[in-house]
């Protein structure tokens, strides 16, 4: 890292030559380099057809030895799929018998008092009786909403995803502490997984899984993982030397070691792994319903083809519901710690298992005589279909012509234009100015990488439609920096407005876009300006939730010395507090960028033509080659924004001094 | 404990009404519209009569072939030929999937307007109306002006509305909604306010029954049409006409005939036929029944049809 010396104005000067040879090449240069402008078609590289054969392959002829892959894999589906019956037949069905076509109940799953009851427990349990009173509501409501029989179906696969995705993140995160060799090969693999859209490797899994809900956990689990893999690397490195040595002198064994005292010392930190676990299993909810999982996000999907939008959000409010729920359950589970076991008999050692167990026993029995203990009363229950409707009527309306004519400003004075230089800019220079810039920020390999990534998408025939990916996602990034930071620092002091932010910016986040989507779309109809919403709604999440984490972070020590040196409230902002915040402010724009890039499947559904709409065409085509080399452009587009984004932090925090250099 | 003895009795019974048919249930996929649910529960709901054991998996339109392919799932009972076709016959061409026949039922599609926009187009519904260009510019908006907006089903429906639209010299631009639920979006916005509009609409579904409007009327279908240029007013061009009314196929996994011969007839066998089928989406979606219960009453009205079915 040798490189990065070059004073600030040499850094000027090579940056002005750069632009200035970039804009002669793009001016003059399409007569003498043409292949700089339209990459030659004779010069691709044709990786769809090269992947579409492997996966084939894989799905066709692969083999262990004398075992086919695919039967490998159909017994991992097999294993998972036990549980996941168990599950559901608890919470949402019961125990049934075939019975020459009906199938008949033979035992009912538990009664919706009874997991009310239970969850209520499980609250009082971690975190008291404000947790309790939490986790009742959450489930009441919905039950109260009508949306028991789903909601019980995807928490039943959310049961099921969620501690396999944490044994399976906790094993690959050891394992990449334990052989440095690992992680330097998983962490590409792990990059990929959570930028890749799902829908480019549907196909593959439902061939390789089996179609039903097993394939929709294993593709939950694909991107619900890799946080808990990165966090339990993470934390087992930074636990102090101090930890190791106390297990070595008390003759812990290796394997003691780890099990006994360093996983349990970093029990706080892999709490936050799990609690993603969780967060990103919920966000799967409606593709997994998509791939025979049912539940909630089938619910939003049906009703949104009806364009009813309060049964859609009704829905969607039911998986916010479900987790914040969970979220804060495990949050508190965390806090709690441990604590001596209670003496005394079984009973008295379990007090909480044993009121839940009688809890069930109760609501079984009552359940046979009344009812509305099993199941939740249909006439109890509400509705809010007419009012939804009525207010994005009277909303469009009422302001449709205001709306379209903010719009088509919008639209005509800042996306097309940028459109049209992006989608105009000639790849080479492109390329060429993405690797100065990897140069000047993170040297020669960063370099390489940056070119090498950009340049595949070109030479796969991608560049256009990667372009209006750029152009898309950028002009969101940059409009949700424009509301988050400021709107971040407004809440960051006050304790009041932050909870009311979190809040709101809770649900954006497990919302499921789908729900405000449509109403956009009635709004502003379909196409790019639509497409925008729906990603800075999403994206702005990351950018308020990292300004105020940065600016909650400053020293109070260093206010103070500015307040005594008399500096004014504006001076403190822009001097001190945003400097020293910048690190997790850049961090929240590198998961900006990761969001928005995220909702791209998203918004091809909505009309827009990047290579979010590639890879929906290639799924609805049945050609995973498509699909797989779109995501990984996709994918290629995340890595390049990500890893620039991290070394000018890097180079920030040294020059801040708060990182040896 | 005392489950065994039940399950083995409901066995055994179910066994000797099958006649040595497999007792796994068949499982059929539910998609997200209503048409496509109310046919899946009364193709279920006949195989149950006829004692078999029936599941409803919810799956994606497109990602069931993969299902289908490997005999996870067996009966998907509404491709529409004018929507799946290519990822029916990549499946077909496997050899896991077959064909079961058509539903009776007919795909129409075509560009449709609302009964309001006739005042400014008096033409209509006749297609060279539109070539006038003061009523492509009445269904204009900023982006497209002075061309008339059309908005075209999703970019995977395919539909050749581009190429229709250059033979046919109309002044229009096509715009792609990602997605059916955006378009329909896009119509009740519209109609909310009496707006212009021009779009794709398909049927069987429920908004030419909710909106009050018209199938433009392009000259008809013929496969010359769209092979042969010569064909139609533009001498050098194919597509100068509307789009082919599609049939609605029955498509199952290839193992149903050997497992379930019986099912395997019946799911041959089914056929309704649009006005039907639009009158149950009808009480559906816009009278608030439920799916169960429209398709009760028909199982109720038709006992001699679908017993036929399943007959012997």
């Amino acid at each position: 890292m040798t490189v990065r010396t070059g004073k600030p104005f040499g850094g000027w000067l090579i940056w002005t030559l750069a632009l200035a040879i970039a804009a002669a090449v793009w001016l003059w240069g399409e007569a003498l380099v043409p292949f700089a402008f339209d990459y030659p078609k004779g010069w691709r590289i044709p990786a769809a057809r090269w992947i579409g054969s492997f996966v084939n392959w894989l799905v066709k002829d692969a083999a262990v030895g004398p075992v086919a892959f695919s039967d490998l894999t159909r017994f991992v589906a097999a294993v998972i799929d036990k549980p996941y019956q168990l599950a559901l037949a608890l919470l949402a069905d019961g125990w049934q018998v075939a019975e020459g076509g009906a199938a008949r109940q033979v035992v009912p799953p538990l009664a919706w008092l009874a997991v009310i009851g239970i969850v209520a427990l499980a609250g009082l349990w971690a975190g008291g009786p404000g947790l309790a009173a939490l986790m009742a509501a959450a489930f009441a409501f919905v039950a109260v909403f009508g949306q028991w029989h789903s909601a019980m179906v995807t928490l039943a696969s959310i049961l099921v995803a969620v501690p396999v995705g944490v044994a399976g993140g906790l094993m690959l995160g050891v394992l990449s502490w334990r052989h440095p060799w690992f992680e330097s090969l998983l962490r590409p693999l792990l990059d990929l997984m959570q930028t890749m859209p799902v829908f480019a490797y549907l196909v593959p899994i439902l061939i390789l899984f089996g179609f039903g809900p097993t394939a929709a956990v294993v593709a939950t689990l694909i991107y619900a993982m890799p946080p808990m893999t990165r966090v339990t690397t993470l934390s087992l490195q930074r636990l102090p030397g101090e930890t190791h040595d106390l297990a070595r002198m008390v003759g812990c064994t290796p394997r003691q070691t780890l099990w006994r005292v360093l996983v349990p010392s970093a029990r706080e930190p892999l709490m936050v792994g799990v609690n993603q676990v969780i967060m990103l299993s919920l966000n799967m909810v409606i593709i997994a319903s998509m791939i025979g999982a049912g539940g909630l996000g089938f619910d939003v999907l049906t009703a949104l083809r009806r364009l009813d939008f309060g049964a859609g959000l009704e829905a969607g409010l039911a998986i916010v519901a479900l987790a914040i729920a969970l979220d804060r359950l495990s949050q508190a589970v965390a806090r709690r710690g441990y604590r001596a076991p209670l003496p005394g008999g079984i009973v008295a050692r379990h007090p909480y298992l044993t009121a839940a167990l009688a809890l069930i026993l109760l609501c079984f029995v009552l359940g046979l005589a009344l009812p509305a203990v099993q199941g939740y009363p249909e006439a109890a229950q509400l509705s809010t279909s007419a009012f939804w409707a009525a207010a994005v009527e009277w909303i469009n309306v009422t302001f449709f012509d205001t709306l379209e004519a903010v719009k088509n400003t919008i639209l005509l004075w800042i996306l097309v234009p940028v459109k049209r230089f992006l989608v105009g800019m000639p790849w080479a220079v492109a390329v060429a100015l993405l690797g100065l810039a990897g140069w000047r920020l993170g040297g020669w390999r960063l370099a390489v990488l940056v070119a090498g990534l950009s340049f595949l998408i070109a030479a796969t025939g991608q560049w256009e439609k990667a372009m209006i990916t750029v152009y898309l996602c950028g002009i969101s990034t940059l409009i949700a920096l424009a509301i988050g930071i400021p709107l971040g620092i407004a809440v960051a002091g006050r304790e009041r407005a932050w909870m009311v932010t979190r809040t709101v910016i809770d649900t954006l986040q497990t919302l499921p876009s789908f729900v405000y989507l449509m109403p956009v779309v009635m709004l502003f109809r379909v196409g790019d300006f639509t497409a925008m919403i729906a990603v800075v709604a999403y994206a702005v999440v990351a950018v308020i939730r990292y300004t105020v984490l940065g600016l909650q972070g400053v020293d109070p020590r260093l206010i103070e010395a500015g307040r005594a040196m008399g500096c004014t409230d504006w001076q403190l902002l822009t001097r001190i507090r945003l400097r020293l915040a910048l690190p997790e402010i850049l961090l929240g724009l590198n998961q900006t960028i990761m969001f928005a890039l995220s909702m791209l499947v998203i918004t091809a559904l909505v009309g827009t033509r990047d290579l979010g709409q590639d890879v929906y065409i290639a799924l609805t085509k049945a050609n995973p080659g498509n699909g797989l080399v779109a995501g990984l452009a996709i994918a290629f587009i995340a890595i390049i924004a990500d890893r620039l984004l991290a070394a000018a932090a890097r180079a920030q925090r040294q020059r801040l001094g708060l990182e040896a250099a | 404990m005392r489950l065994v003895p039940i399950s083995l009795a409901a066995m055994l019974a179910a066994s000797a009404t099958l006649a040595q048919e497999s007792t796994d249930p068949i499982k059929l996929t539910l998609h997200d519209w209503t048409g496509q649910l109310i046919t899946t529960q009364i193709m279920g709901e006949v195989l149950k009569k006829a004692g078999y054991n029936v599941e409803y998996v919810q799956a994606d339109y497109l990602a069931q072939f993969a299902g289908l392919e490997t005999g996870d799932l067996h009966v998907a009972m509404e491709i529409w030929e004018t929507t799946g076709r290519e990822a029916m016959d990549a499946a077909t061409a496997t050899g896991n999937v077959e064909v079961l026949g058509p539903t009776g039922m007919q795909a129409k599609e075509e560009w449709w307007y609302p009964s309001y926009m006739k005042e400014k187009c008096p033409g209509l519904p006749n297609w060279e109306a539109l070539k006038d260009p003061a009523c492509a510019e009445a269904f204009s908006t900023a982006e497209t002006a002075p061309k008339g907006r059309y908005l075209g089903g999703p970019v995977t429906w395919g539909g050749f509305d581009e190429e229709r639209i250059e033979a046919l010299d109309l002044p229009f631009e096509v715009i792609h909604a990602g997605t059916d639920a955006a378009l329909f979006a896009e119509l009740e916005s519209a109609y909310q306010r009496q707006a212009p509009v021009l779009l794709w609409i398909y049927a069987p579904h429920w908004a030419p029954a909710k909106y009050e409007g018209e199938w433009v009327e392009f000259p008809t279908y013929t496969p010359e049409c769209y092979t042969d240029p010569a064909w139609g007013s533009n001498p050098d061009m194919a597509y100068d006409c509307g789009k082919p009314f599609g049939e609605i196929w029955k498509v199952g996994w290839s193992g149903l005939k050997d497992k379930w011969p019986g099912a395997y007839k019946a799911v041959g066998a089914f056929t309704v036929d649009n006005a039907e089928m639009g009158a149950m989406i009808t009480e559906v979606d816009l009278n608030g029944k439920t799916v169960e219960a429209v398709v009760a009453d028909w199982m109720a009205a038709n006992e001699p049809r679908w017993s036929a079915w399943i007959a012997k």
